[in-house]
């Protein structure tokens, strides 16, 4: 009945998730430079190398990084069992995609294949790691409910997209044919509609009405959606698979019922927001409207986009495809991704000061530990960018390098405000450790 | 009948309307008001933290022998909310806008990650351990001032 292994006590030592969010702006800021030097044939051609190359220092470097510190944190603390070894898994898991990110983009841009190998299998051992440990993490689990749930299908996704993006890693980097072309597809598919959306959405269904004081979303929808999501994503695989690649009518029509999923989650996210019950401004939470925003147009874009491939009559399918992926990437999940960077770390520097100070003492709140006004700095020069990107898109000659140049300042920024946290919090934990008496303050 | 997880997940949501209710009259620099609902806060808070830490906590520790478990971490976080109460109020009487709303701004986050424990897990185990002493805990639970 009652687990011996069942802790509802905090999660792993601060250096573990922090360790994740600290690099994330690096790599967004190597894409920012990338994205300059290559200028706009980067975004001319959906799978130029460098588009490649720039993509993945998002996906993986950015956003990976951040979605696997949070984790790392959030799944002990809220489901009740630890990571297994979480020093070890994190140092194992952070360099080995930290490192692999930077081989692997560099074998993109620099046309080095034994790069792109060593990268590609760096990323292979350091993802195998979490995955390895957050299954154990969630197999313990003293109750198998809701948020564990949800975290499983998005754990499988992990796993089928990097299934997936090895056979590419094959192709590209050992010139190894592809078992079915139908991976070109299925690789960016598991990676963004499962594990990034499926942890956004499974997360969002709990933190949304906790952190904001929203009502509830719709119970079906928190309880069928992540299930869905993924059986809808079988089928579109299953579909591209026998068809070699080629979108048939069950492909397409997969593909539309998941973007129309996204699409509603979008829309009653924002309208569960917009009768929250905390009125206070709250970067979070423009970060999350903005993010819900490019999550609504990215799956339009890319609903249509399947259904109607020649809809397009002034841009090109590149540019549109170039455009969805800056929607998704950048606009959703990134937006979604600062904005929660901001309640986790100054969170956690306050949680882990807390516990140093004496009884009855306090440590400095979370706004003493990141002003609001640097986070709404950074989260304007982030929807700057955002803009820009867009912008480039479509108009790669004329947006490119502003868009780069507003990319690498909105990361910069970023990191100036992580390390702000971890500055109070060295400040605080130097405060506490030379204080042998309790006092008011420490 | 309602059970003892699903009254204290209401008594929650309770606590969630008197605090952003207080959050929200300090925001607008209503004193007055924010002073009335300040109390109202604390008095659930309280509420909740003396039905949980004086009947519910000891009768599960009680029938499953396990004081050093989860019930006492989240005594501990009590302690923790109490502390950031403390200094809440410190800041209410000082007016000092800025340094309640990053107090309540930690509150709520230390809050909900608590309530989503309690919720999540050990409300479960309470209904599966207590339940059959339903009835009397919750005229018990109704009866704490």
């Amino acid at each position: 009945m009652i687990q011996a292994g069942l802790q509802l006590e905090q999660g792993p030592p601060i250096s573990v998730p922090f360790r994740f969010f600290l690099a994330a702006p690096v790599f967004l800021l190597l894409a920012a430079a990338a994205l300059l030097w290559q200028g706009p044939a980067a975004f001319a051609v959906r799978l130029s190398p460098a588009a490649v190359a720039i993509a993945h220092l998002v996906a993986l470097g950015f956003m990976a990084m951040v979605m696997i510190g949070a984790m790392m944190q959030m799944l002990p603390v809220l489901q009740g069992s630890p990571v297994p070894r979480p020093r070890a898994t994190a140092a194992v898991t952070h360099a080995g995609v930290g490192l692999g990110t930077l081989a692997f983009a560099a074998g993109f841009l620099f046309g080095e294949p034994w790069l792109l190998r060593a990268g590609a299998l760096a990323l292979a051992a350091g993802f195998l790691a979490f995955v390895v440990a957050v299954l154990v993490c969630l197999a313990r689990a003293p109750r198998q409910n809701r948020t564990v749930g949800s975290m499983w299908l998005v754990l499988a996704s992990l796993l089928v997209a990097v299934v997936f993006g090895l056979m590419l890693a094959s192709l590209f980097g050992w010139g190894i044919a592809l078992p079915n072309q139908a991976a070109h597809s299925l690789h960016p598919g598991w990676s963004l509609l499962g594990w990034t959306g499926l942890l956004v959405t499974g997360m969002g269904f709990e933190l949304v009405p906790m952190l904001q004081m929203t009502a509830q979303y719709p119970k079906p929808m928190a309880r069928y959606m992540g299930a869905l999501l993924l059986a809808l994503l079988a089928l579109w695989s299953a579909a591209l698979w026998i068809d070699e690649g080629r979108w048939g009518e069950v492909a397409v029509g997969c593909a539309v019922a998941t973007a129309a999923a996204y699409a509603l989650f979008a829309v009653v996210t924002v309208v569960l927001q917009q009768r929250r019950r905390r009125r206070l401004a709250d970067v979070t939470l423009d970060f999350w409207r903005v993010g819900m925003l490019s999550l609504f147009g990215a799956s339009l874009a890319w609903g249509i986009r399947v259904a109607w491939p020649g809809a397009w009559a002034g841009a090109s399918p590149e540019s549109m495809d170039i455009l969805i992926g800056v929607l998704a990437m950048f606009g959703f999940a990134g937006s979604v991704i600062s904005g929660m960077l901001y309640k986790i770390m100054p969170f956690l520097a306050w949680f882990h000061l807390q516990s140093m100070c004496g009884p009855g003492v306090l440590a400095p709140n979370m706004k003493k530990i990141l002003p609001d006004a640097r986070q709404r700095l950074q989260f304007r020069s982030q929807v700057l960018a955002l803009a820009l990107l867009c912008a480039a898109a479509l108009w790669p000659g004329l947006f490119v390098y502003p868009a780069a140049l507003a990319l690498a300042a909105t990361a910069v920024l970023l990191e100036m405000n992580l390390l702000a946290v971890v500055r109070a919090y060295r400040d605080g934990r130097a405060r506490a450790a030379s204080q042998s008496a309790p006092r008011d303050s420490c | 009948m309602t059970g003892i997880g699903e009254y204290m997940i209401n008594h929650h949501k309770e606590c969630d309307e008197v605090f952003a209710r207080a959050e929200e009259a300090v925001g607008e620099a209503d004193w007055a008001r924010a002073q009335a609902r300040f109390d109202a806060f604390t008095r659930q808070m309280d509420r909740h933290f003396d039905m949980e830490g004086n009947v519910l906590f000891p009768e599960f520790e009680n029938k499953t022998g396990h004081a050093g478990g989860p019930t006492q971490v989240m005594r501990m976080e009590h302690d923790q909310m109490r502390v950031v109460m403390h200094e809440m109020r410190a800041a209410l009487e000082a007016k000092d806008a800025e340094q309640y709303l990053g107090l309540s701004e930690t509150f709520l986050v230390l809050m909900q990650q608590h309530n989503f424990k309690e919720e999540g897990i050990l409300y479960n185990m309470i209904d599966q351990v207590l339940g059959d002493q339903g009835e009397k805990l919750l005229a018990q639970l109704d009866s704490v001032a």
